[in-house]
């Protein structure tokens, strides 16, 4: 409560000064420095008040990830005279000196997502001369400032949800290596939300609600890229149109995909969940266990048609117990609508009897 | 051009600079401390971790070629994973010519020390341990590479995994050696991988002491060229508690050496004693897979010279008292062969010859038909199997430097 107010209490003070804060630039050259900046203030995203600097353009992927109910804001930022080149598969070509940027923050209460909200972090990741790089940024209490967190950190803190219910969260800033683990193709480093068919989706910029992928092309900001209609679409996993089948798919590719695929880190299982996948045994269908350890729960398949509760890929969904639980990174609550979609999917695949 | 020049430059000097020591201590805020040494070194360095115990609440993770991450001893340097809030295991390594050295990993949630795509990797002098003994809610592996080349595990003891204590997995040049797996429900366990020698190790109260495996639908597979020896692979006698689902959840309690779906397995100069089992199981893989490249029979198999004591008195697996009564006398055989051998791989017109050369006989064949079809077995029991000779693997050979990173 004491937050909330303080949240107000400054907010009313903007607005009664009339002094509004400078307006933010991007410093591009912070943002390729030798040496990344150990409080993002450097880098000039963000003004004193919090609000985005004019050259951060929103965007939002089809399906998110789940993270811990955490309400997530993403921008890019293009060095200036560039644009991002269309590919069909995986990310859009971002030009070097290119950065992508995500706020993680809670408000006190999500069914009023625009009151007293916190700021926990804001992960960036820089597209330098050699390469994709991760850095995590973890805000004051005031959320006027954030420094870097290179070995990650733990935050204690909560929200009520959507039903009035008090939740704790013990959140979790990745370490710069466990941004690696779930960002590496083949190894290497690279954009997961902003691809193409991530993007293929609407959008509610301040004017108008539009597709991304034609604003951006319409906007010059993005070259080479086909009308939405003949460019590849990840389903929107909660939209009530789509079949159950597709917002399932792409629920898993976001939530899964990004490992469990013959280019992530966990390749070796054989599992495979990312939206290109096909073939139902490497989907999980009548797939046994090959490392999972306790993480089987003692059910012989990582999903089992009909019978979501004899489904590996359900009870590591449900469980928040390090070593059981999936994904691995990245949650330490349950999705509780992510799994019931994933136990209605599989209730409705045709069983064995 | 110019920044071409500083670049080279740069690098001359990285080589050329002394290998930094970074030096950590147990204490508050060991987590971030140690977990910002493995980012900040660079190759050559060491991460030094002073004696003590270091309680962790997340996986630790290297991604740096050339680091050599050492303790003061097995005993005397701990990273107690008690209170680990997140991570699927202790320690994550990404990268190549990595040493783990001298120190100790305790009470993972998931896997005790990973390693994945990593070249010239060496666990030496390590130990992995549960604390609680034997349980069902141990982490899987103690030392796990995956998907790499080169590994070497020297004089490292893992006790507890609910899987395998060690386990190699769809991985090439291999050498596990000197080392300890007990109270594991597999002590050490050579899966889908290529060239691995496993040598003078003690694999004991386990559930099963060696399995060399292979399986359906993985990107690595058609795991070969695997020489066991050496080792005193005795007394294992753990009740398996593997979760059920897991492939290692199948293996009899009290199994010495267990094969499984692989080609040129070389079994020799072991002691295989007090498994109430087997000693040595050679067997197809029996569950059903939809990969037209596997090939789930034991083939090309040499069980030789061994130092036999008693074995199989307590057969664990599905109709092992009938077969033990049928047979009669106090213990099967040491050798058991499902005998499957009618399999015609992809693209073969034939069946193709599956070669087994057990001469530490008794062998016993169950003369299946096809894999697992216990119900139309055929048993019989010879003093020998010899299909001919087989050809030995050579001996793994890893790289010459992988020898002197890290000492």
């Amino acid at each position: 409560m004491r937050r909330a107010l303080a949240g107000l209490a400054c907010a009313a003070a903007l607005l009664a000064g009339g002094t509004a804060p400078a307006p933010a630039h991007v410093s591009g050259k912070a943002l390729l420095a030798e040496r990344p900046a150990l409080n993002i203030s450097a880098y000039g995203l963000f003004d004193a008040a919090g609000r985005p600097a004019a050259e951060l353009v929103p965007f939002a992927p089809a399906t998110p990830l789940f993270s811990d109910y955490a309400e997530k804001q993403r921008w890019f930022y293009l060095p200036p005279g560039t644009r991002i080149r269309y590919t069909p598969q995986g990310p859009l070509d971002f030009p070097v000196g290119a950065a992508l940027v995500k706020t993680f923050a809670y408000p006190a209460d999500l069914r009023r997502p625009n009151e007293a909200v916190r700021k926990l972090e804001t992960r960036l990741l820089i597209h330098r001369p050699d390469g994709w790089v991760a850095l995590a940024y973890v805000w004051n209490e005031d959320g006027t400032e954030a420094v870097l967190k290179r070995a990650g950190a733990w935050i204690e803190t909560g929200f009520v949800d959507a039903k009035g219910a008090r939740r704790s969260v013990d959140y979790r800033v990745p370490n710069a290596n466990q941004c690696k683990e779930c960002h590496s193709r083949d190894g290497v480093m690279a954009p997961l939300g902003p691809s193409a068919r991530n993007l293929n989706a609407a959008f509610a910029y301040p004017e108008r609600t539009e597709n991304q992928l034609a604003r951006l092309a319409r906007l010059g900001l993005l070259e080479g890229a086909p009308s939405p209609q003949a460019a590849p679409r990840t389903p929107v996993w909660d939209d009530p149109a789509e079949t159950l089948e597709a917002r399932t798919r792409g629920y898993l590719d976001a939530n899964c995909g990004h490992c469990h695929s013959p280019t992530g880190i966990a390749d070796n299982s054989g599992l495979n969940l990312n939206l290109e996948e096909t073939r139902p045994h490497a989907l999980g269908i009548g797939k046994a266990p090959v490392a999972a350890g306790r993480g089987s729960g003692g059910l012989a398949v990582s999903i089992a048609p009909g019978r979501p509760d004899e489904s590996i890929l359900v009870h590591r969904m449900a469980s928040t117990e390090p070593g059981v639980m999936m994904p691995e990174l990245g949650r330490s609550l349950t999705h509780e609508e992510g799994l019931a979609l994933i136990r209605a999917w599989i209730a409705a695949m045709p069983g064995p009897d | 051009m110019k920044r071409l020049i500083i670049g080279l430059a740069g690098a001359l000097l990285a080589s050329a600079a002394h290998a930094a020591t970074l030096a950590v201590s147990p204490g508050p805020d060991a987590q971030e401390r140690l977990q910002t040494a493995l980012l900040d070194a660079k190759p050559g360095d060491v991460v030094e971790l002073a004696a003590g115990r270091y309680e962790l609440i997340d996986g630790l993770s290297l991604d740096v070629d050339g680091v050599t991450v050492r303790g003061a001893g097995p005993d005397a340097t701990v990273l107690s994973f008690k209170g680990q809030k997140g991570s699927g295991e202790g320690l994550l390594v990404t990268s190549d010519k990595v040493v783990l050295r001298d120190f100790a990993v305790e009470d993972t949630r998931g896997d005790g020390i990973k390693a994945k795509d990593s070249d010239q990797i060496s666990f030496r002098n390590l130990r992995v341990e549960w604390t609680g003994g034997p349980k069902e809610t141990n982490g899987a592996y103690g030392v796990y590479p995956v998907s790499s080349s080169n590994v070497l595990i020297d004089k490292v003891t893992v006790r507890g995994a609910s899987d395998a204590g060690i386990y190699v997995g769809q991985s090439r040049n291999i050498v596990v050696r000197n080392s300890t797996a007990e109270f594991n429900v597999a002590g050490i366990e050579i899966e889908n991988s290529m060239n691995a020698d496993v040598h003078d190790n003690l694999a004991t109260r386990n559930a099963g002491g060696v399995l060399i495996f292979d399986l359906p639908g993985l990107p690595v597979m058609g795991g070969h060229s695997v020489r066991v020896f050496r080792n005193r692979i005795v007394q294992n006698d753990t009740p398996n508690f593997a979760p059920k689902g897991n492939i290692v959840a199948e293996v009899p309690t009290g199994t010495g050496v267990m094969v499984m779906a692989n080609r040129d397995v070389h079994v020799f100069d072991n002691e295989i004693d007090g498994n109430g089992s087997a000693a040595v199981l050679l067997v197809s893989y029996t569950r059903p897979y939809d990969d037209a490249s596997y090939n789930p029979l034991p083939r090309d198999v040499v069980v030789r010279d061994n130092r036999i004591g008693r074995n199989g008195w307590s057969p664990g697996f599905p109709g092992g008292d009938l077969l033990l009564k049928a047979i009669g006398g106090e213990a099967l055989p040491p050798v058991i062969w499902d005998g499957v051998t009618n399999f015609t791989p992809k693209g073969f017109s034939e069946p193709q010859v599956v070669r087994i050369r057990a001469l530490d006989g008794p062998v016993l064949s169950l003369g299946l038909p096809a894999p697992g079809a216990l119900m139309q077995a055929n048993p019989s029991v010879a003093p020998s199997l010899d299909h001919g000779s087989i050809e030995e693997p050579q001996s793994v050979a890893l790289p010459t430097d992988q020898a002197a990173l890290g000492s």
